[in-house]
């Protein structure tokens, strides 16, 4: 996307997420805990023409710049994002996101039966695995296409504490 | 030799498994050497769920090293029922004893206490995750009488929430052993096992009938498949009636096959089996006692 596409955008302050698979643009809202009850302003692009993906979604958040572990999420249901951080309406920083060893916080472990799940002072984390990610308590791997099922709803990223 | 706590099996590595099993068989050979040796030391017992042999074995060990050791008692007792968090418990009973040993039903829960303590911390079962110092009496046990390379292991029953099995497969890789599992379909290993082994490039086969594989294994380990997995009655008797043993099953087995479980048996194993040569249960529970010996004198800094 080009720097005069995202002035038509109008965001002052916050963050284009960019090149999101398509139809991962549900998925990235709650990695970021917005579900439209928190007041943000916020425009979602899905399926919209791309050259390097065929089609791809766009999410774009007033007033908000990402956190690193939801950063790291993100790089697993949408490896090829790229992140515009707008402040005044420029862009200052543009960044793609990368796949890292783990991911801290967020994603909630489907194994009821994790402690992870009990109400323990801890953060749930998982490792990356080439196509997935798994519980770095109880052993149980999430492939990659089901990461986004267990987005924690909560969606600040913290459990807990 | 190891190191701070036991989490996993798959944390072990060959020397460090070699290294217990050598202590241990020197501990077996003259328990005299190490009699006294951590006299006045205190090791916890943090019974989530009952287990008394598990514990028994634990108690035992410590106090033939010299030391002692404390009980939280039963859960319904304790201030775990009243809602305190596991992180919290362990992290008070850190303050009495100079190790842990830790059995909680829910997977995951070892690695989680072992964050809040500095002491060492031995896994003693994890719900249906690991329990690794099962594992090293069991290897103990199979390097006894088959030796732990070259071999083939055959690990039948419950092995998708059976914590003895997961536990013994890791660490089987680290050694040359053919590993075949015998299950009824929905009882196979989890897919994070099954991961894990492949990672490691194991050779690994995967059964529904024992007969296929029977003749070739050096070592049959069997465990129990239990009622509540289960929802009927019914369906639980044809399963369970398959994968039991008796010599009439063995008859096709080579003669020094060795029979392994962990115990306790229902009836998986049949009794007539006990008086054959093959049977190695009991030999293997016994065994208990000089590994955990081994491991809490390797925990606790013996070597130092
Ligand atoms: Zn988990």
């Amino acid at each position: 996307m080009s720097e005069k596409e995202l002035r038509v955008s109008k965001i002052r302050n916050g963050t284009v997420i960019d090149h999101v698979t398509a139809g991962q643009a549900l998925n990235v809202l709650a990695i970021l805990g917005i579900d439209g009850s928190g007041g943000e302003s916020v425009s979602v692009g899905m399926n919209v023409p791309s050259d390097k993906l065929g089609l791809k979604d766009v999410v774009k958040v007033e007033g908000r710049e990402l956190s690193q572990s939801e950063v790291d999420v993100l790089s697993l249901i949408a490896p090829e994002a790229t992140i515009n951080i707008i402040r005044d309406y420029e862009v200052i920083e543009k960044n793609r996101v990368e796949r890292t060893e783990s991911v801290t916080g967020i994603l909630v472990c489907p194994n009821h039966n994790c402690i992870t799940n009990g109400d323990e002072p801890v953060q749930t984390e998982f490792d990356v695995l080439e196509d997935g990610v798994r519980c770095a308590y109880c052993g149980t791997i999430v492939r990659e296409g089901d990461v986004a099922e267990h987005i924690d709803a909560r969606g600040s990223g913290e459990t807990a504490l | 030799m190891l190191q701070d706590h036991l989490i996993s099996a798959a944390h072990l590595s060959r020397d460090d498994i070699e290294a217990v099993l050598d202590h241990a068989a020197a501990i077996d050979a003259d328990p005299e050497f190490v009699r006294g040796r951590h006299d006045g030391r205190v090791l916890a017992l943090c019974f989530f769920e009952p287990s008394t042999r598990t514990k028994m074995s634990f108690e035992t060990a410590m106090k033939r090293l010299g030391g002692e050791t404390i009980d939280m008692g039963s859960v319904e007792s304790s201030s775990v029922k009243k809602g305190e968090s596991l992180a919290d418990t362990v992290r008070v009973i850190e303050g009495y004893a100079d190790a842990l040993v830790l059995r909680h039903p829910s997977e995951g829960s070892a690695k989680l206490a072992s964050e809040f303590v500095e002491v060492p911390l031995v896994n003693a079962g994890d719900g249906a995750g690991q329990h690794p110092s099962q594992t090293l009496l069991d290897l103990y046990t199979i390097r006894e009488n088959a030796g732990l390379d070259d071999i083939t292991v055959g690990i039948m029953g419950d092995l998708k929430y059976g914590r003895t099995v997961h536990s013994l497969a890791h660490a089987l890789t680290n050694f040359d052993v053919r590993q075949h599992f015998v299950s009824p379909e929905s009882l196979r290993l989890p897919r994070n096992v099954r991961y894990d082994l492949h990672e490691a490039g194991a050779q690994v086969r995967e059964h529904t009938d024992l007969t296929e594989v029977l003749p070739e294994l050096d070592v049959l380990y069997v465990t129990r498949i239990q009622r509540e997995r289960f929802p009927e009655e019914r369906e639980y008797r044809e399963v369970a009636g398959e994968y039991r043993i008796d010599n009439e099953v063995l008859a096709d087995a080579r003669d020094d096959l060795t029979v392994m479980h962990p115990l306790p048996r229902v009836d998986e194993i049949a009794p007539e089996v006990d008086e054959t040569a093959r049977a190695k249960y009991f030999d293997q529970a016994h065994n208990g006692v000089p590994v955990r010996m081994a491991l809490l004198d390797s925990l606790l800094g013996g070597d130092r």
